[in-house]
């Protein structure tokens, strides 16, 4: 579990100072002075940027040049601080990479908070500390935001969502569709490492190994590709439905068929144990700081070997190849020689009583 | 890993799976009875690779298929009861029952909650004293002693407000319900490792005897499940019937007897209804009157609940091996792993949720 930083109470002095208000009350999300505190003690302070500070109704940005990437998510993770990561860094990280994906480098995000009454204060400062600290590392700006108050019981204490924007230099054409026959996938690192963590602590299974999990920003991963990029076709960041259902929709927005090593797959040996146990499947398990990418054979060496340089990347390997046979279709060749498809799944993945 | 790496070695599997193809002079139709094998063989492509020697048919072996539509939709009336905290293994909650499944009834404010052992639901009612806690328990032998304690500590523990909703079956019936059906197509079984782990494996020499069946006890890592088919082979190459252990670092012939004893204690044999096959007599568990009070269908009188299982669904002879998944009129029709009209479509290893996921793969050999 993370540690949680308190706010400076000491420095505060607003009238009605918050020390009055440990924890979230429905006045918060009022848009009157108790609104204006929390802007000014947690939000402000955390995030500080001229765009931010100007406290406009909407943020003003100058046009990059080039193609503008957009993307939203929300985040509802439960626990909120898990080993590895809180949901304030994947509010952050998973907006970033979203972007990066389509090879652009991010530039701002906005944040909304639905905040549940009660929620404690020191809480809430420890998720917008690891947003502001994830936004520094990943380089982009937290511009705008939000915040909401529900009722007791009508939220789970914390959600978050964060929009981004990004900008696409022009000669980049990164698209799910465009994987063609004799394309290489390449993963950037261990598969299955954030929903295993998630798994350990939310289901309140004892592990004797804390599994962390693998939150990180992937711009910087995807810059140091970006030489690559005429044959660099796909990118895609496995989250919900790891790497099988990106995958997956790759194959089929790309007619393709995809097949799978699975021996070469990078699986963490206390991921693959913890699988094991609940019976579940690493290729299904969500990640939070791995992409999966499509190239040209002609460059996949060469990118492997980039991603290896990289601090996420260095356990990247090369995983699969891109078939012109059974279109649509995500197949594996198992680790004893077998073979097997690899089918979208229908929900989330439950553990197996058998 | 220790004990598990050692049972995936590619090589050896490989010279497995060539000696098994050396072996077979004509293709052997095989049953492996757990769903847990079931899984092993299609995660690892083991019938794909064995194609031509070996026929894999998938057993009546996976607890959530077998279990009848009417349990489901008992478990889904005591779900959906406002003081009810209802606990599942979690593949049980897309299970569907006549109407809607777990997933609905939760989304509809019913409180569900997916544990990982019986222990957990057991603790779930010490913490919450003012609401029911029922747990439900399904599974082959293998489940039966984690729940019998459960239900044996809620006793002793004067829990009253804990209640399990009981629906264990058990592999020997099957088996024979199997054998003496008139298609039956299946020449050997491979035996559940971890059932055996149990119950032990005198129980299975009485139906080698009766109907001349090879039974190998096998079990779950692809070179165990290779090594309990390689075994099968030679017996019927052989001809000659016989029971074996090919998984002997955890079956003994007694099996676990303190379990044994805790299960006598707290279960009795009853009849029970297998989804897609019907009643097999004595072919389950149930609680002994001792625990009765412990018993969810009598807790919550929903006994009256009585459903009949689709009419256009043939899982049963699909279990048995006497129908291919893609010959059944609903298949991939009224029927899909979406909306499942049987035990063999549900689980994901199901033999038709199987076949509607790989079976329309055609070119698969393009990738060995």
């Amino acid at each position: 579990m993370s540690t949680l930083t308190k706010p400076d109470f000491t420095q505060w002095s607003c009238p009605l100072p918050l020390r009055d208000y440990p924890s979230i009350v429905l006045g918060h999300g009022g848009g009157g002075q108790l609104t204006s505190e929390l802007i000014e003690h947690i939000f402000v302070p955390a995030f500080r940027n001229t765009t931010l500070e100007a406290m406009a109704d909407s943020s003003v940005l100058a046009p990059p040049a080039g193609r503008l990437a957009f993307s939203t998510d929300s985040y509802v993770v439960q626990p909120l601080f898990f080993p590895g990561g809180s949901i304030g860094d994947l509010a952050v990280n998973g907006t970033v990479n979203d972007l990066s994906m389509s090879g652009a480098t991010p530039l701002y995000l906005s944040a909304g908070f639905i905040l549940e009454e009660g929620f404690p204060l020191s809480h809430l400062a420890a998720i917008v500390d690891r947003m502001a600290s994830a936004a520094r590392t990943a380089g982009v700006q937290i511009v705008t935001g939000d915040t909401k108050v529900v009722e007791k019981g009508h939220g789970d204490g914390c959600y978050i969502n964060t929009s981004g924007i990004g900008v696409i230099s022009n000669d980049v054409h990164i698209d799910p569709a465009r994987a063609r026959p004799g394309d290489v996938v390449i993963v950037s690192g261990t598969i299955g490492d954030h929903g295993m963590a998630i798994m350990s602590v939310r289901e309140g299974l004892e592990f004797e190994t804390v599994i962390e999990s693998d939150t990180a920003a992937l711009n910087g991963l995807v810059a140091s590709l970006l030489p690559f990029a005429p044959h660099l076709h796909v990118l895609r960041d496995p989250t919900r439905g790891g790497l099988a259902s990106s995958l997956n929709e790759i194959a089929a927005q790309s007619r393709v068929g995809i097949v799978l090593d699975e021996c070469s797959l990078p699986v963490l040996p206390d991921v693959q144990a913890a699988c094991d146990l609940l019976g579940m499947d690493p290729v299904y398990v969500p990640n939070e700081g791995k992409l999966v990418a499509v190239v040209d054979p002609l460059v996949a060496e060469s990118v492997l070997v980039q991603m290896q340089e990289h601090e996420h990347g260095r356990n990247a390997a090369i995983v699969g190849t891109v078939t012109e046979q059974h279109a649509g279709m995500l197949a594996a060749r198992t680790a004893i020689g077998g073979t097997r498809i690899i089918p979208q799944q229908i929900g989330e993945q439950l553990p197996r009583i058998c | 890993m220790k004990y598990l790496d050692e049972f995936r070695d590619g090589e050896l599997a490989r010279h497995l799976a060539r000696e098994i193809r050396q072996t077979a002079t004509r293709q052997w139709a095989i049953m492996e009875v757990c769903g847990g094998q079931t899984h092993s063989i299609v995660r690892n492509g083991l019938d794909r690779l064995l194609e031509g020697a070996v026929e894999m048919i998938h057993g009546p072996g996976c607890p959530v298929c077998v279990t009848p539509l009417e349990l489901i939709d008992k478990a889904l009336a005591i779900a959906s009861q406002p003081d009810v905290i209802f606990c599942s293994f979690g593949d049980m909650l897309r299970v569907p029952g006549s109407t809607k499944d777990l997933f609905r009834v939760k989304a509809e404010g019913g409180d569900v909650r997916v544990v990982y052992s019986p222990l957990d639901a057991l603790q779930i009612a010490r913490q919450n004293s003012d609401r029911q806690v029922v747990f439900f328990g399904i599974g082959f032998e293998t489940t039966a002693p984690a729940n019998a304690m459960a239900v044996h500590q809620a006793k002793l523990q004067d829990l009253s407000n804990f209640s399990m909703l009981v629906s264990h079956v058990l592999v020997p019936p099957v088996i024979e319900a199997i054998m003496n059906s008139p298609a039956c197509r299946v020449q050997a079984f491979l035996a559940a490792g971890h059932v055996c782990s149990v119950m032990g494996y005198w129980q299975y020499y009485p139906l080698v005897e009766r109907y001349q069946v090879p039974i190998v006890i096998t079990g779950f890592e692809p070179l165990d499940l290779l090594e309990g088919i390689r075994r099968t082979v030679h017996l019927l190459e052989a001809g000659t019937p016989q029971l074996e252990n090919a998984y002997e670092r955890a079956v003994s012939f007694e099996g676990n007897q303190t379990a044994q004893k805790l299960l006598s204690q707290v279960f009795e044999v009853a009849d029970r209804s297998w989804r897609g096959i019907g009643e097999i007599p004595r072919s389950g568990w149930k609680l002994r009157d001792a625990y009765r009070n412990f018993d969810a269908e009598h807790r919550f009188s929903v006994s009256e609940i009585r459903t009949q299982e689709p009419t256009l669904c043939h899982s049963g002879e699909v279990l048995q091996g006497n129908l291919k998944p893609n010959e059944c009129p609903g298949f991939g029709n009224e029927c899909t792993p979406r909306h499942p009209l049987g035990a063999t479509m549900v689980s994901t290893e199901g033999a038709c949720a199987a076949y509607y996921n790989y079976g329309r793969f055609v070119a698969l050999d393009s990738i060995r």
